[in-house]
């Protein structure tokens, strides 16, 4: 395995293929579990198998060393085949989101083909069925399975060996993207040495063991789904249960049913997953099923909540599940992965402090849990080794501890450039502004919200201008009158996300099925471009949208005014 | 129960907890899940509550968006199992 002690001895992410030689052989790689079917057991032996032929397969159809590749694929296993190959290759991954039923296809086409006109992508690979659709309508060459599996023969049959890639240390491994369209959209730039680091120090963090099995139902597009739950198994040699998203949102049973039959150890989970977990699995699917094997469930990648914390242990203590599996990380894309990590076997420490002076003075103060301004923050933990977090006043003041403003990074895992955008500088003076506010606390971090509009949902970045884009384009819709905002929701766990718009016609206002009819439409749009599910549209009229002094719409205020509204 | 007492019950949920717009006109045969109405948590959400209202447990393979993306499906599906008992 590779620790912060033997960190020397690892240049790249393609020492993981060697690495799994000499390590859990008996153990298999994967282990791909779907409801109502068998579970896929892939041996060691099959992945570097699997994997060397994509590899090959990409040499063989000129696919070169730096060249982007972005893989639009459905399916997990291949997804994850074609990764590490062109990884293998020097070819640089990006994982891109799955199409779903819900999503448009001519949409998600023209938003493949304008990443890869701004990205300047190679290749894009994908399934068999939406290559021929996807052929011609993006600048860049399109394989499905066969055409790889066909260059993966031929390169056999010619007895074209296929010659690993050595990569510098520095040279970029794989691009995370972040979510948004595309012209928001920025490719996180990570070099095997960032990774390598990062896994190195977060190994530490959660005292990782070669018996650690991983079980993941996350999107592999996403930072916590692609490090935590798929880089850090495959490299490290440990079993990576793996479960599709969708499979997982609309059976959550199945994740218990993976920890219990495989004997998980390590889980991964966005806030809302919780409140998911401990209200919609139903008693009889997890009877006789054991979590005492979890060493942590570390909660992730959207604010946390105690109160969602507290509602899954009640509901599955009987499962075994207890208060020191549950920690905390603190994460995002551009430090790879974890800033910081809850120490392993402790709950994650909880600082009880006065709301009031909190959201006037920027002060966390502690206060008695019976003190009637008492709010609970859940500890991040620390930072893990190797990065460094500051808070800065609005001014660039560094704070003491207890007081709040945004945190900003410095750390050996940051990514090396967005992408091709180098109007877009990530660094200033060496840090990183993560957008997030937060305060330190004995050595802890603590977030409280952030300095920009951006709504989590599910675990997932949604951009507001992206929602009121789609909405501005609703006939009926006053253009440039749209404000989306994110609405804090203690029954799921996360943000749900509102939208109140101005109608062109304000005596729609009084006819019901002609606002119904709008609404609709707000929320069918909304579902087919982007994915993203509305639950409250509100239609207003003139004069009831608030707006800065220099005319734009105030997100904020306005959401404060619907809340008021609402009641 | 009649049939139209549990298209009553289920609407009302859909619309009071799934769609959160309780004058939302939900059609009986309208693609709920597909049309972006419901967020992904509703195939789990809908189990529960048919297990606790009508006791009536819906397998998990059974929870897919072809098979419960309509109020007609989500009828069905639970007349068919309260027809077992």
């Amino acid at each position: 395995m590779l620790t912060l002690a033997n960190r020397t001895q690892f240049s790249s992410l393609l020492d993981a293929v060697t690495l799994a030689n000499d390590a859990g052989q008996s153990r298999p790689a994967i282990i791909y579990c779907e409801t109502g079917r068998e579970d896929i057991f892939i041996s060691r032996e099959q992945f570097q198998r699997a994997i060397l032929e994509q590899a090959a397969a990409m040499q063989l159809l000129g696919l070169r060393p730096g060249d982007l590749v972005v893989i639009a694929h459905t399916q997990n296993l291949a997804s994850i085949y074609l990764f590490w190959g062109a990884m293998l290759a020097g070819v640089i991954p990006s994982m891109f989101p799955t199409l779903t039923e819900k999503l448009d296809p001519e949409i998600y086409m023209a938003n493949l083909a304008e990443l890869a006109r701004l990205s300047d992508v190679r290749a894009i690979l994908t399934t068999d069925e939406f290559a021929g659709q996807l052929a011609g309508r993006v600048a860049c060459t399109v394989y499905g399975s066969v055409g790889l599996a066909q260059a993966a023969a031929n390169s056999r049959l010619t007895g074209a060996g296929f010659t690993p890639y050595r990569p510098d240390p520095a040279q970029i491994a794989f691009l995370q993207h972040s979510s948004g369209t595309t012209g928001l959209q920025k490719g996180v730039a990570l070099s095997h040495w960032a990774v390598l680091n990062q896994l190195a120090s977060y190994g530490e963090a959660i005292q990782l063991v070669e018996e650690d099995v991983v079980v993941s139902w996350l999107p592999l597009y996403h930072d916590m789904g692609l490090i935590a739950g798929f880089l850090l198994p495959l490299f490290q040699g440990l079993p990576l249960v793996l479960m599709s998203p969708f499979d997982w949102v609309s059976r959550p049973a199945t994740l218990f049913r993976a920890i219990d039959r495989h004997r998980g150890s390590l889980c991964w989970l966005p806030n809302f997953a919780y409140n998911h977990c401990a209200r919609r699995i139903r008693r009889r699917d997890t009877e006789g099923f054991s979590a005492a094997s979890i060493r942590l469930f570390i909660n992730c990648s959207e604010p946390v909540h105690d109160e969602s914390h507290r509602l899954f242990l009640e509901r599955f203590a009987g499962l075994g599940v207890r208060p020191e599996m549950l920690a905390v990380s603190y994460a995002m894309a551009e430090n790879t992965f974890a800033v910081t990590q809850t120490p392993a076997g402790e709950r994650a420490k909880l600082d009880i402090i006065n709301r009031a002076l909190l959201e006037e003075n920027g002060q966390a103060r502690p206060v008695d849990p019976d003190h009637p301004q008492a709010v609970i923050k859940v500890s991040c933990g620390p930072t893990i080794n190797g990065t460094t977090v500051r808070v800065e006043d609005n001014q660039g003041n560094p704070l003491p501890e207890r007081r709040v403003g945004e945190l900003l990074l410095r750390s050996d895992c940051m990514l090396r450039e967005y992408y091709r955008r180098p109007d877009l500088q990530p660094f200033h003076d060496g840090w990183y502004r993560t957008g997030d506010r937060g305060y330190l606390a004995g050595g802890e971090v603590y977030i409280i919200g952030r300095s920009k509009d951006l709504i989590i949902n599910a675990g997932k970045n949604v951009y507001p201008q992206d929602i009121e884009a789609i909405v501005n384009g609703v006939a009926g819709i006053h253009t440039g009158r749209a404000v989306a905002f994110g609405v804090p929701d203690r029954r799921e766990g996360t943000e749900l996300i509102a939208v109140v718009a101005e109608v062109t016609d304000s005596a729609l206002l009084d006819d019901p099925p002609a606002r119904v009819a709008i609404e609709k439409v707000i929320r069918q749009e909304v579902a087919r471009q982007s994915e993203t599910t509305l639950s409250y549209v509100k239609l207003v009229g003139p004069k009831w949208l608030v707006k800065t002094s220099s005319g734009k719409i105030a997100r904020a205020a306005n959401r404060e005014k619907w809340t008021a509204e609402r009641g | 129960m009649e049939e139209q007492e549990i298209r009553s019950r289920l609407r009302e949920f859909i619309t009071r907890d799934l769609i959160r717009d309780e004058l939302y006109e939900l059609a009986d045969d309208e693609g709920i899940i597909t049309a972006g109405l419901m967020d992904s948590f509703a195939l789990a959400e809908f189990a529960v509550y048919v297990e606790g209202e009508f006791d009536v447990y819906i397998p998990d393979a059974d929870l897919t968006v072809a098979k419960m993306n309509t109020l007609d499906q989500m009828v069905d599906r639970v007349i068919q199992e309260l027809q077992k008992k």
